[in-house]
């Protein structure tokens, strides 16, 4: 079946995007900025659906906005909220923030322009059932040694947080 | 059908949103935050470069970065804890010192 009106998703989904992209580089408190962090993390998974790719879009919603935000926000919850609000939260750098980013947009732009012709305006579409079989079978088959070193490094993080959150070493 | 390039300049748009978030903030877990917008653009090109030529390299490669990105996580933010129980500030401004 055909995909109805998917540009319109796409707009909205990236209109939230980023919004929501804005509001966590702009907001003072930092509970507002893990909100809309959520925010931004659910509408790249709703666009990871119209890329037909399920499984990341359900690894993002679990480990991302399940995981990774909660632990933020779990960090928020044991510092000193009040005393942090009282600081200043941007720094003078300013100036310096908007060039880097003009710069870095202005070099996505002269990629985009020069790089166009390579770019094929339809792409083939994926089978949609497949997607969870196809990846695991490519994270046990063809990528089994990073796999191996990527549940080291998880291992790794795990010793080394507990370690470093302790109180005294 | 949305073209890629839609999904590139959006991608760019969030990698830049990140940079100037990184740089003007001064709270260590704001900056932790737009260093998650930058890995959550750069997932966005890698899906994307995917669905454009049909192969799931790109969806394998983004489960890395998650993987990459819970362990930053995990390792960063118990080291703001520790930093935030020995100096008493996340602003980074003030934290300069590698002993105190």
């Amino acid at each position: 079946m055909d995909p109805v009106a998917t540009p319109y998703f796409f707009y909205g989904l990236s209109a939230v995007a980023v919004l929501s992209a804005v509001g966590v580089i702009m907001r003072r408190n930092p509970v507002h900025s893990a909100i809309a962090l959520i925010f931004t993390l659910l509408s790249l998974a709703g666009l990871y659906l119209m890329l037909y790719a399920p499984f990341v879009a359900g690894v993002q919603i679990i480990l991302y906005v399940g995981g990774i935000v909660v632990l933020f926000l779990f960090v928020i919850m044991l510092i000193n909220i009040e005393r942090m609000q009282r600081e200043y939260q941007f720094n003078k750098q300013w100036l310096v923030g908007l060039l880097a980013a003009a710069a870095l947009g202005a070099l996505f732009v002269a990629v985009y322009v020069k790089g166009q012709s390579i770019f094929p305006q339809h792409a083939v579409r994926f089978p949609e059932q497949l997607n969870t079989q196809q990846v695991g079978k490519m994270l046990y088959v063809d990528y089994l040694l990073p796999f191996e070193i990527a549940s080291l490094l998880l291992l790794v993080a795990i010793v080394g947080a507990v370690v470093m959150a302790k109180k005294r070493i | 059908m949305v073209p890629i390039s839609y999904y590139l300049v959006l991608s760019a748009i969030l990698f830049s949103l990140g940079v100037v978030g990184f740089l003007i903030k001064r709270n260590l877990i704001t900056l932790f935050m737009s260093i998650e917008l930058m890995l959550n653009a750069v997932n966005l090109a890698f899906v994307a470069f995917a669905w454009q030529w049909k192969s799931l390299n790109g969806q394998v490669f983004v489960f890395f970065v998650m993987v990459v990105a819970a362990a930053e996580a995990a390792v960063g933010l118990a080291i703001i804890i520790a930093v935030f129980r020995t100096r008493e500030t996340l602003n980074v401004d003030r934290v300069n010192l590698l002993k105190l």
